[in-house]
C-alpha cells in the first residue's frame, strides 16, 4: 500500500474544509467520539445538520470565525490507499501556510464555487501548484446543489479553467461537479448528475498514478550527520547519515562530495541492522565511502557521471512569506537540504500579476508577492533545477533578525 | 534501475529519521521526551535507526508525575538499561514540594496538568533548545495543525496564529536565546501506523497494552484503574476487569478499555474496528473543544 498526499485549495468559502469532511465522513473514518464532539459543537449548518468544516478547522480562531486559518492535516485510508490531506486556507492572507501544505503533496484539489465561477483566488493557487510543479490537478466544480445541477454552468466553468491551465502548463487536469455539503460525486456518484459520466473524487484519488518513486539518474544524498561512534571496536568507523533525496546510490558506484569535489566510491551502506546493495530515493541510510575524505554536515554526495549545478548566482522563483517586506540590502540565510549559508537578493527580474499571470518590473516584494529573483549566496550550492528534480531544487529564507522562515525559492538556472 | 519496496511504513519510518538528524545537525541541546507509552518507545527505536552504531546525541527525558503504572517505570528502567544511553528525570512531586505546582483537589484530580510546570523547569534547568515528542496530528484537532519544528517561546507558549511556514522537508531550526522547538517526527503517523510499526519491528511494549485483570472503577462512563492516587469515596464501586490501555498517561487521567486482546494482532484488529478515537480514553481532553489548543499554548507537550 502507498501513500498519496494531496491538499484542498481554492477561495475562501469555496468549501475546501467541509469537501474534507465530507471525505471523511463517507468513508467513515470519522469515529464516534469525534462525531459526538461534533454534533455538541454550536457551530452548524442552516438546516441543522453538522457542519463537517469543524472536523478540520481545529483552533478556536477558525471555529469562531467559520474560516481556516493555517493548514489541517487528516489521514484516512481505503482498502486501495493510505491518504494524507492538508487543508489549506483560502484566504489570501494566509497564503503562506497554503503553500506549506501544498509543498509536500503530489496532488492538488482546486475547488471552484460553481455560483462564481474562476476567481482571483482560483487563478492565484492554480498558479502556486504550477509553480510548485505539483503534477495532478483535481478541479471540483463545488456547491452545484446551488445551481440546480446543471450541466450548462459546469460546462460553462470549465471551459474558462481550460484556458487558465493551457496558460499555466498544468498537464494533467481532471474535472469533477460536486457537492461537498451533500455529498454528491465525492464518495459515491451522484443521482443528481446524470449528465456525469466520470467518476467520483475518491475513486479517482484512489487510482491516480503517485509516482513517489524518483527514478531519475540523479543520485543525492546530503549529509545530515557524521556517525562516528570513536569507541574501542568501532575505532575507524565513519558512516555519512543522510536521506537519499533523488536517484539510486548502488555500492561500489563512484561518488563525487561537493563542494569539495573530492571522489571516491560507495563501499558499504548500512540501515540499521541491513547492509542492503543500494540506497533508494526516501530511503534514510548510511552511506561509507572507500576513500577518507573531509566529510561535514551540509556537503553533498552525488553520482560521479551525473553532477548537479554549481553555483553562487543562481535565478529562483521566489514566494515571499512574510509580513515584512523583502530588503535587498540586507544578508539573508538561506537553507538548501542540511546547507546553512548567507545569501543576497541581488536582482529582482520580475514580480507576476496574479490576475492576469503578466510579468512586472518591480523593486518591492511584500508579503504574498511571487516572482523571479537573481540570488547570490556565500558558499556556491549544490543543486538541481526545481523542475527536474524538487527535493534538490528548493531552499528556504530565513531572516537571521527575526528567525522567521521568510521565502520560498525555487531554482530555475545557474547564473553564469 | 533496481526496483525496491517502499510502502508506508517505509516511508513514514524514513521520514522520522531524517528529522530526527536534523535535530541532531541543527541543535546544541536537544532532548527526546520519553513518556513510557508506544509512541516515544516508537521514537527510541527510530533513533537507534538514525544513529547506531553510534550514541544519540540527547538523553531521554522523563517527565514523571509519580502516578505512573508500575509497569511503565520497569519497562523504562530496562529499555534505558538495554539501550545504554541517558536518562534524565523531571519530577513532578519534586515541583510541587517547592511550591511551584499546586496539587489539584477534588475527585477529578490528575496531576497531568502540573506536568507542564515540571516540563518547562527542566527545559530551563538544562537549557534544552530542542524537545522530540512523539505527538502525532491524527491524535487532536489542534495537534493537526501543528508544525514537525514547532517554536515555543521563551515562556514554553505555542502561537498557533503564527506559526513558521514549513516547506518540502526543509526544517528552520533557528531561534533565539530562551526559546525552544518541539519537533514531532511521527507527526504523519496514525495510531494504527504505530501499531503496524512496532508489530513489524517486533518491539517490546508495557505489559499494560494488553489483556489483563484489573479492579477498576467507572468515572463519567469510563474505566479507571483503582489506585492510590484516585480520590475514591463511597460511591466508587470497585470492579475486577479484564482490560487494556490504549494510551499510557499519569493513572488518574488514563481510561482502561475492556479487551481480551492479548496479542499484538489481537490489538491491531480491535483497534481497526473501533469506533472511539484514542484521545477518547483521555479524561483530559474531554474538557472542552479546545482543551488541547489552550494546554498547548501554555507549553504542554
Ligand atoms: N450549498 C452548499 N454549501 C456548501 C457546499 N460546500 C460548502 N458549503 C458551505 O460553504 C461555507 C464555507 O465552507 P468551508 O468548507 O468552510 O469553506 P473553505 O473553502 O474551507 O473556506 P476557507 O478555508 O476559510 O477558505 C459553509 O457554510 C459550507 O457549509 C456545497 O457543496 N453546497
Ligand atoms: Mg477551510
Amino acid at each position: 500500500m502507498n501513500i498519496l498526499k494531496f491538499f484542498t485549495a481554492g477561495s475562501v468559502d469555496d468549501g475546501k474544509s467541509t469537501l474534507i469532511g465530507r471525505l471523511l465522513y463517507d468513508t467513515d473514518s470519522i469515529l464516534a467520539d469525534q462525531l459526538e464532539a461534533l454534533q455538541s459543537s454550536n457551530r452548524k449548518n442552516d438546516d441543522g445538520t453538522i457542519d463537517l468544516a469543524i472536523l478540520t478547522d481545529g483552533l478556536r480562531a477558525e471555529r469562531e470565525q467559520g474560516i481556516t486559518i493555517d493548514v489541517a492535516y487528516k489521514y484516512f485510508q481505503t482498502e486501495k490507499r493510505k491518504f494524507i490531506i492538508a487543508d489549506t486556507p483560502g484566504h489570501i492572507q494566509y497564503t503562506r501556510n497554503m503553500v506549506t501544505g501544498a509543498s509536500t503533496a503530489n496532488l492538488a484539489i482546486i475547488l471552484i464555487d460553481a455560483r462564481n465561477g474562476v476567481v482571483e483566488q482560483t487563478i492565484r493557487h492554480s498558479y502556486i501548484v504550477s509553480l510548485l510543479g505539483i503534477k495532478h490537478v483535481v478541479v471540483c466544480i463545488n456547491k452545484m446543489d446551488m445551481v440546480d445541477y446543471s450541466e450548462t454552468v459546469y460546462s460553462a466553468i470549465i471551459e474558462k479553467y481550460k484556458v487558465l491551465a493551457q496558460q499555466l502548463k498544468l498537464a494533467d487536469v481532471t474535472y469533477i461537479p460536486v457537492s461537498a455539503l451533500k455529498g454528491d460525486n465525492i464518495v459515491q456518484n451522484s443521482g443528481n448528475m446524470d449528465w456525469y459520466e466520470g467518476e467520483s473524487l475518491l475513486h479517482f484519488l484512489e487510482k491516480v498514478d503517485t509516482d513517489n518513486l524518483d527514478k531519475s539518474q540523479l543520485a543525492r544524498m546530503p549529509v545530515q550527520w557524521v556517525i562516528r561512534p570513536q569507541t574501542e571496536e568501532l575505532h575507524d568507523y565513519r558512516g555519512y547519515a543522510g536521506r537519499v533525496l533523488s536517484g539510486t546510490f548502488n555500492l561500489n558506484d563512484k561518488v563525487t562530495v561537493l563542494p569539495s569535489g573530492a571522489s571516491s566510491t560507495v563501499e558499504k551502506i548500512e540501515f540499521f541492522d541491513q547492509t542492503p546493495d543500494a540506497a533508494h530515493a526516501g530511503q534514510s541510510v548510511i552511506i561509507h565511502l572507500k576513500d577518507d575524505v573531509d566529510i561535514s554536515r551540509g556537503d553533498t554526495i552525488v553520482n560521479a557521471s551525473a553532477l548537479p549545478q554549481e553555483s553562487k548566482l543562481i535565478e529562483a522563483d521566489l514566494c515571499w512569506m512574510d509580513g515584512r517586506a523583502l530588503d535587498t540590502s540586507i544578508m539573508y540565510n538561506i537553507q538548501h537540504n542540511s546547507k546553512i549559508t548567507r545569501c543576497k537578493i541581488s536582482e529582482i527580474l520580475h514580480k507576476v500579476d496574479i490576475n492576469t499571470l503578466e510579468k512586472h518590473a518591480a523593486d518591492e516584494f511584500k508579503l504574498n508577492d511571487i516572482g523571479r529573483v537573481i540570488i547570490k549566496t556565500a558558499d556556491a550550492l549544490a543543486f538541481d533545477l526545481y523542475d527536474d528534480n524538487r527535493a534538490n531544487g528548493s531552499a528556504i529564507l530565513v531572516d537571521t533578525r527575526t528567525n522567521l522562515t521568510v521565502g520560498a525559492l525555487m531554482f530555475r538556472a545557474a547564473v553564469e | 534501475m533496481s526496483t525496491y519496496n517502499f510502502d508506508y511504513l517505509d516511508e513514514l519510518e524514513a521520514e522520522a529519521i531524517h528529522i530526527l538528524r536534523e535535530v541532531a545537525g541543527q541543535f546544541e541541546k536537544p532532548a527526546l521526551l520519553f513518556s513510557g507509552g508506544k509512541d516515544s518507545i516508537t521514537l527510541v527505536r527510530l533513533a537507534e535507526k538514525a544513529f547506531r552504531p553510534g550514541k544519540f546525541p540527547f538523553p531521554l527525558v522523563h517527565i514523571d508525575t509519580g502516578h505512573n503504572f508500575e509497569e511503565t517505570i520497569t519497562y523504562r528502567d530496562q529499555m534505558v538499561e538495554r539501550i545504554g544511553e541517558k536518562l534524565i528525570i523531571g519530577s513532578v512531586q519534586e515541583s510541587i514540594d517547592q511550591g511551584k505546582a499546586v496539587e489539584q483537589t477534588g475527585k477529578n484530580a490528575s496531576r497531568n496538568a502540573l506536568q507542564t510546570v515540571t516540563l518547562l523547569d527542566t527545559i530551563a534547568k538544562h537549557q534544552f533548545d530542542a524537545c522530540i515528542g512523539g505527538a502525532r496530528r491524527d491524535e487532536e484537532k489542534a495537534r493537526a495543525k501543528e508544525r514537525i519544528f514547532s517554536v515555543r517561546d521563551e515562556f514554553g507558549q505555542w502561537d498557533p496564529k503564527r506559526q513558521r511556514p514549513e516547506l518540502w522537508n526543509i526544517y528552520n531550526g533557528k531561534i533565539h536565546k530562551g526559546e525552544n522547538i518541539r519537533v514531532f517526527p511521527i507527526s504523519n503517523w496514525t495510531e494504527l501506523d504505530v501499531w503496524n510499526y512496532i508489530r513489524r519491528e517486533k518491539i517490546d511494549l508495557p505489559s499494560i497494552y494488553f489483556s489483563h485483570e484489573r479492579d477498576c472503577i467507572t468515572r463519567n462512563g469510563q474505566l479507571m484503574a483503582a489506585s492510590p492516587f484516585l480520590n475514591m469515596d463511597d460511591e466508587d464501586v470497585v470492579e475486577r476487569k479484564q482490560v487494556r490501555f490504549r494510551t499510557v498517561g499519569d493513572m488518574s487521567c488514563t481510561a482502561a478499555v475492556e479487551s481480551d486482546a492479548t496479542l499484538i494482532d489481537d490489538i491491531i484488529s480491535e483497534i481497526s474496528a473501533s469506533k472511539i478515537s484514542e484521545r477518547g480514553a483521555r479524561m483530559d481532553d474531554k474538557v472542552s473543544e479546545a482543551a488541547m489548543e489552550d494546554r498547548k499554548k501554555g507549553g504542554y507537550f
